[in-house]
């Protein structure tokens, strides 16, 4: 084989108590795409944040680049060598435009001293192009979508001479559309013998588009693997260990109640005659896609923007939802869809995090926190969601994305509420976590809680769900009985739709 | 039109007009060009001071210390001048108390970069250091009896008019200074890799971070300028008042920071413009004359400007908060 462009050779990393990587050997091809899949914590960010420089590997790594190894320790060392990372977290400056945010790193890498305006529009502008995206360039970037921020990323990363495009689960939050145009663009940069670097949860996305396959699980290197010899299945067991199968779920419904009712709820240019019910111990699915209106309508019900007309019922009396703590106090709870930048306090403990909801329960009969009651609740949450943390005085922000979501999952779960929203709460988990989220949320439902489960994947509420909405624009388009229909009919329908 | 109804900058120059009517309708001399001058004159020290503040802010730091430095360096300035008055120019003395300024700010850059200590807790304890030694040193003594060349300094006016009763005044070199430092200071931040640099550090440095920036350059940078400020605003004080009193200026910090952040720049780092500074200057100046004008017991002036920024930082947080809940709504069109 020719000389990879990069190389790692027992590169090992360290953590207080944590091996996050423990002597991984890797390689990229010159203009290759390889992929690297493992779950939650296994060490597919350090990896990157190894090869971009912004991390030092343990002494005694070896780390190559085109045969030369590589001792700097700055990032910017990484960039000038061709190495682009778009991160999970866009890593952006959330007060400067978009414009900015897309030409500036370049100015600054070629040691230019003066801002000429005009060039740096064009520059963004080209490079938005490159993707065939269009964003206002004058846009702040804290005031658009999560979305737009993650284009905003990728063409930051495409205004520079790149030879190695590392992509850490850039799709996450994308719409079909918009990872389609993603993945033509990674194509179309392999035939420039550009290579990627691509992480993923989502198994379709990696077998599409891999040449190779590399698998990590606990911070060893199973092994690398050429894409056209793998499939779902074989990559499941690869990373997790062992077999993973879905179940169907069908919850009881208890009593003939509804606990929310929505009757012809609308809200100009968001959702449009919106009637349904939902009942204690059921699990009700919202699908659609990106734009649909599906999280709209959950703000609504969370008390974040109110409804233009119609009316809202729980427990069969007519509510005014004003406010997310008018919200609180009837029970709902709203698990946001975007959840690395709400809802979490990244520099506290992730014990902390957890508990804030729930500080009212956790008070013994003088009103001050009974530390038992505390390490309990938290002690409970950890391990029924396996988040994988060296210890509950972590801060949340040195755990891996997987597992910063399953803290704010939990953080709300432990309210015990009677209504559940939970808007795409497996985007960025691997297989087996979602398996136990899955349980989880069954488990809630069996309790007699009514859960609105709201996703993009089918299979994620056909599986779950006793019905299952499809809302397209705005409207609902149709209702399912998942006992009776099948998950093509569903996903036909979105389709069609689409 | 909606564009300036959504900056920050609008509201405090309403403020300023609305400000300036009630003051006039009260005590009309204050609407006169010859206040105008004096007031651009006497603010021109705040002012300096605020264009240092306002980089530092926008870097996502803050320096409690720069009174401090400015006493240092107008107390060195002062016993040069007393020594060897003759022997020095005005350049020479701006530039000792610049470089002296700037070797305080590295200091703080250092201290604030390596140990990563927050910049509020290094520079209270700097400003306790500089002036705790300075105090020390000087032992409180006042220093006068500057130079002719120093005095002198201080009357040129750029161009002179003459009141009703035949008293000069006019623009003062001193504004003109100010004006020109505010032309450097708007320059950087609009027009340089440096000045988009600092407000991309202030709005994310583990981002800055990741794109390859240089941090200690930047923090390095940021301090020294406002140590620069410091030592150019030292020398506006001895300037104007012709004496270097060593407690004159500490205990000012919270003026220069308020007004800054009156003018719409965030402590959290980021945000900030010269406009708005200026503004925010111009409105603490416009409140500290106006009560005197209208004969109003300065006890009050805390008072009221505190208010002042109450209501200003209120105000923008709430409208922060209102466009980041329009954009949790329209989150996925
Ligand atoms: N700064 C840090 N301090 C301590 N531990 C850390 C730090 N950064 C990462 N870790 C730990 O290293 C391990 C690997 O984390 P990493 O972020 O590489 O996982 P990942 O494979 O990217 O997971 P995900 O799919 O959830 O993003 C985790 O157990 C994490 O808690
Ligand atoms: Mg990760």
């Amino acid at each position: 084989m020719a000389e990879p462009f990069l190389a790692l050779r027992k590169v090992s990393k360290h953590y207080a108590g944590v091996t996050a990587l423990d002597k991984v050997d890797f390689d990229i091809q010159k203009g290759e795409i390889h992929c690297l899949a493992g779950e939650n914590g296994s060490g597919k960010s350090t990896i990157i944040k190894i090869i971009s420089e912004t991390v030092k590997a343990d002494p005694g790594s070896v780390i190559e680049i085109k045969g030369h190894a590589v001792h700097g320790n700055k990032a910017i060392d990484a960039i000038n060598k061709g190495i682009q990372v778009i991160y999970q977290d866009p890593s952006l400056f959330p007060n400067l435009t978009v414009a900015e945010n897309i030409a500036l790193g370049g100015f600054v890498a070629s040691h230019r001293k003066l801002i000429n305006w005009k060039e740096l529009r064009r520059g963004a502008e080209k490079a938005m192009a490159r993707i065939d995206v269009r964003l206002p360039l004058d846009a702040i970037v804290r005031e658009i979508s999560i979305a737009d921020q993650q284009l905003v990323a990728i063409c930051r990363a495409l205004t520079r001479d790149v030879e190695l495009l590392i992509m850490d689960e850039p799709t996450a939050s994308l719409t079909k559309k918009e990872v389609d145009s993603l993945l033509a663009v990674v194509t179309d940069m392999k035939s420039k013998g550009i290579a990627t670097m691509f992480v993923s949860h989502k198994l379709n996305e990696i077998l599409q588009i891999a040449d190779r396959v590399s698998v990590i699980r606990d911070g060893k290197m199973v092994g690398t693997y050429p894409g056209s010899e793998l499939n779902d299945e074989k990559l499941t067991i690869l990373m997790t260990g062992k077999k993973v199968e879905y179940q169907r779920f069908v919850a009881g419904k208890n009593g003939n109640n509804p606990i929310l009712e929505c009757q012809w709820l609308s809200r100009r240019g968001e959702y449009k005659d919106i009637n349904f019910k939902l009942f204690p111990g059921e699990i009700l699915g919202i699908t659609g896609l990106l734009g649909s209106g599906r999280t709209e309508l959950a703000l609504s019900l969370f008390g974040i923007s109110q409804p233009d007309t119609g009316e809202i019922l729980f427990n069969g009396k007519p509510v005014n939802i004003r406010s997310i703590q008018d919200a609180m106090r009837l029970g709902i709870a709203y698990v946001p869809e975007d959840r690395l930048t709400q809802g979490l306090v990244n520099n506290q403990s992730v014990g902390k995090n957890i508990i804030v909801t729930t500080l009212d329960s956790l008070v013994n009969r003088f009103k001050l926190l009974d530390q038992g009651k505390v390490t309990d609740s938290i002690q409970r949450w950890i391990k029924d969601l396996t988040i994988k943390i060296p210890s509950v005085e972590s801060p949340v922000q040195t755990l891996s994305g997987g597992n910063q979501q399953r803290v704010v999952l939990a953080k709300w779960i432990a309210t015990q509420p009677r209504v559940l929203i939970l808007d795409g709460p497996t985007i960025g988990i691997d297989v087996a976590a979602k398996f136990d989220i899955h349980k989880i949320i069954r488990e809630l439902a069996e309790k007699g809680i009514a859960i609105i489960l709201i996703s993009e994947e089918i299979p994620e509420v056909y599986n779950n769900c006793n019905r299952v909405l499809v809302m397209h624009k705005g409207c609902i388009l149709g209702e399912y009985d998942t006992r009776q229909a099948t998950q093509e009919d569903i996903q036909n329908h979105v389709n069609g739709a689409y | 039109m909606k564009k300036l109804l959504t900056r920050h900058e609008t509201y405090v120059f309403l403020a300023i007009v609305v400000f300036s009517i009630i003051i006039t309708s009260i005590n009309p001399s204050f609407f006169t060009i010859e206040n105008l001058f004096d007031l651009l004159k006497s603010y021109s020290l705040m002012g300096t001071f605020a264009i240092g503040m306002l980089f530092v802010l926008i870097s996502g730091g803050i320096d409690i210390s720069f009174t401090a430095t400015a006493t240092i360096t107008g107390y060195v300035v002062a016993v040069l001048l007393l020594k060897y008055g003759e022997g020095l120019n005005i350049l020479s003395v701006f530039l000792i108390a610049g470089g002296i300024g700037i070797l305080l700010g590295l200091f703080n850059a250092v201290i604030i970069y390596f140990f990563k200590i927050p910049s509020i807790i290094t520079t209270i304890a700097t400003l306790n250091i500089y002036y705790g030694i300075l105090t020390v040193v000087s032992k409180g003594k006042w220093l006068y009896g500057f130079p002719t060349w120093f005095g002198d300094f201080n009357n040129i006016r750029v161009f002179t008019l003459y009141t009703a009763d035949g008293n000069p005044y006019g623009l003062s070199i001193i504004t003109v200074i100010w004006f020109a430092l505010i032309l450097i200071g708007w320059f950087i931040l609009r027009y340089t890799i440096l000045g988009r640099s600092i407000y991309a550090m202030g709005g994310n440095p583990a981002s800055a971070q990741r794109a390859g920036f240089n941090l200690l350059g930047l923090n390095l940078f940021v301090y020294s300028f406002m140590g620069l400020m410091a030592g150019i605003g030292s020398v506006i004080q001895a300037l104007l008042v012709q004496t270097v009193a060593p407690n004159s200026l500490v205990g000012k910090e919270m003026d220069v920071i308020a007004a800054v952040v009156l003018g719409g720049a965030s402590l959290t780092g980021g945000t900030g413009t010269m406009l708005g500074t200026i503004l925010g200057v111009t409105l603490i100046a416009i409140m500290g004359n106006g009560l005197t004008l209208m004969h109003v017991s300065s006890l009050w002036y805390k008072v009221i400007i505190g208010f002042v920024i109450l209501v200003s930082v209120g105000v923008s947080a709430y409208r922060s908060k209102r466009s980041t809940r329009k954009h949790i709504i329209t989150e996925v069109n």
